[in-house]
């Protein structure tokens, strides 16, 4: 019948975001209980966060220019180009910095984290590790997950700063406008929601980052393709959930604290 | 040498040959009071007919148990079943006297960490040099540097592989790496041994120092243990020879005896339709054991 791929579907999306569920709270709750693996957490926190910085850094930097770039030449039309640091800055702050680096460290780090446990799987390294008496999500997981909520709010105050950076590269050498102005504006309509709003994301992002690329990589099938497979879910979900989460959290966050 | 995990005793006696399995009759094997594993009406699935159907049989302490049948027909997710890998969707396993088919994984690590396995293609950890391979165990256990080295220069000397102490599992051939599994498994001391297809795969000469070695664990240790394989060859080596500690190599047994404590199992399209010695198996009128036998 026509109904069954629907029905089949409609139980498979279910079923996974139930499996999703326990899997999360699993390694969550693991934090709480020893065996805690402090050495795994720093490794991870060393790939993740000091393998990510150039990209992340790179990103940030023609991104911030973008921006200046973009905004200038619209605010030109109202004769309103010395806000440019104050708009580049508040952006970036806001939601680019957080958006942008969750979904750079996505594509680096869920990638590698679903390959790397799929990989596992198909060789049965994590039944040996099993029956070996460790528990995967104990040692592989938790580590990986908290080591990328951690290092993911570091490396998004990072972007930040070079987002700022580089509009004022641009705003100084292309626009040929003033640095201290920009640099001013930038500072001064700063306030404490906009910091906020900024960290809070990067948060919630590197957990959807490593939880749905460790997530991925431990329900492998299927020998390599199947790896194949698990590292494309991983970045493709991780990206758009991060990007639904952000709209989600922007609503919220700017309930909690409305412009002023 | 390991520190044996009991001091094997060459006069126990050996257990009562099982027969092979009649029509109506349970397969239990006539073990003691309590095995070490004791499957009681075991049947498991995945999204579709049945894998294995209402399989019942026991391992007695100091048994070991070959597991026949043709590839795919559930021989490795039996062994899954064992440590608790995998939950049965029906029926009852006990290890060590514990009903474990609806425990909790959480706490079914303590008692997986008293067996030892041994996966098809050995399973190493890749980004682990051999010496923390065998020793990840002990390592989690926060045992002291020293006596890791000490324990996985004693493993690996038993597989007759110390060199390879500092290599990585990437360098090992096939047979090397089947052989860090095994140390990998005996270092732990475990009191129950599960064999995956040691020999899959393998040339007939590195099978060959395989089955050595797991002769050796059997008749030095006399741990219990359970082998899967579809290789007859193998099987019928392990059930025909004994380790001879003074040669330092594997023998036949003299008059064409075979050792008592291993029986045989055999699996067709998810049921258990052997359960005995292997002069039930050869003398067996079960049309498909014979066609596997031929």
């Amino acid at each position: 019948m026509a109904i069954d791929p629907i029905e089949r579907t409609a139980k498979n999306i279910v079923g996974t975001v139930q499996d999703y569920s326990l899997f999360a709270q699993r390694a969550v709750l693991n934090l709480f209980r020893p065996p805690r693996y402090w050495i795994d957490f720093m490794l991870q926190c060393n790939i993740i966060g000091v393998g990510s910085t150039p990209i992340v850094l790179i990103s940030g930097f023609f991104t911030g220019g973008v921006l200046a770039l973009q905004s200038a030449a619209t605010l030109s039309e109202f004769g309103a180009t010395a806000v440019t640091g104050r708009f580049v800055s508040l952006t970036m702050i806001r939601e680019l910095g957080p958006v942008l680096t969750g979904i750079m460290v996505a594509g680096r780090n869920a990638s590698s984290m679903a390959s790397e446990l799929g990989s596992m799987v198909v060789t049965e390294q994590i039944d040996a590790m099993r029956a070996l008496g460790v528990d995967p999500i104990r040692k592989l997981v938790t580590p990986r997950l908290f080591a990328c909520v951690f290092m993911l709010f570091f490396l998004t105050i990072l972007a930040d700063a070079v987002g700022i950076t580089g509009g004022a590269f641009v705003t100084v050498f292309m626009n040929h406008q003033n640095g201290t102005q920009y640099f001013s504006q930038a500072w001064e309509h700063l306030t404490y929601s906009d910091i906020v709003q900024g960290l809070v994301k990067p948060l919630v992002s590197g957990f959807i980052v490593a939880s749905l690329g460790c997530f991925y990589g431990m329900r492998t099938t299927g020998g390599t393709e199947g790896v194949g497979r698990s590292t494309i879910d991983a970045v493709v979900f991780s990206s758009v959930i991060i990007i639904f989460a952000d709209f989600l959290m922007t609503q919220v966050l700017l309930t909690l604290f409305p412009p002023i | 040498m390991i520190e044996l995990p009991h001091p094997a005793e060459p006069n126990l006696p050996p257990p009562a040959p099982p027969g092979p399995v009649q029509e109506g009759q349970v397969p239990i094997s006539p073990a003691g009071p309590s095995p070490v594993v004791a499957f009681r009406n075991v049947s498991i699935a995945f999204e579709g007919p049945p894998v294995l159907e209402d399989i019942t049989f026991s391992i007695a302490s100091g048994e070991t148990r070959i597991l026949l049948g043709p590839a795919g027909v559930g021989k490795s997710v039996l062994l899954k079943l064992i440590n608790g890998l995998l939950q049965p969707d029906q029926g009852s396993i006990q290890l060590f006297g514990e009903e474990i088919a609806t425990m909790t994984e959480e706490r079914l690590f303590p008692l997986r960490t008293r067996t030892g396995m041994v996966f098809q293609e050995g399973a190493l950890f890749d980004s682990l040099s051999v010496r923390d391979n065998v020793a990840y165990q002990l390592i989690q256990e926060r045992v002291p540097d020293e006596e890791i080295d000490r324990r996985v220069h004693e493993a690996l000397t038993f597989v007759e592989l110390d060199s390879t102490f500092d290599l990585f599992p990437g360098s090992l051939s096939g047979g090397m790496r089947r052989r860090v599994a095994i140390a990998r498994a005996l270092i732990h001391q475990p009191e129950l041994l599960l064999y995956d297809s040691p020999t899959g795969g393998l040339d007939p000469i590195t099978s060959t120092t395989i089955v050595e070695l797991i002769v050796k664990e059997r008749d030095v240790f006399r741990t219990p243990s359970i082998l899967v394989t579809h290789r007859l060859q193998d099987a019928f080596t392990l059930c025909t020879h004994r380790f001879d500690t003074e040669l330092g190599h594997m023998v036949p047994i003299p008059n064409g005896q075979t050792d008592p404590s291993t029986t045989f199992l055999m699996l067709e399209e998810g049921r258990l339709i052997f359960n005995g010695s292997l002069h039930d198996l050869l003398h067996t009128d079960n049309k498909f054991v014979r066609e596997f036998l031929e």
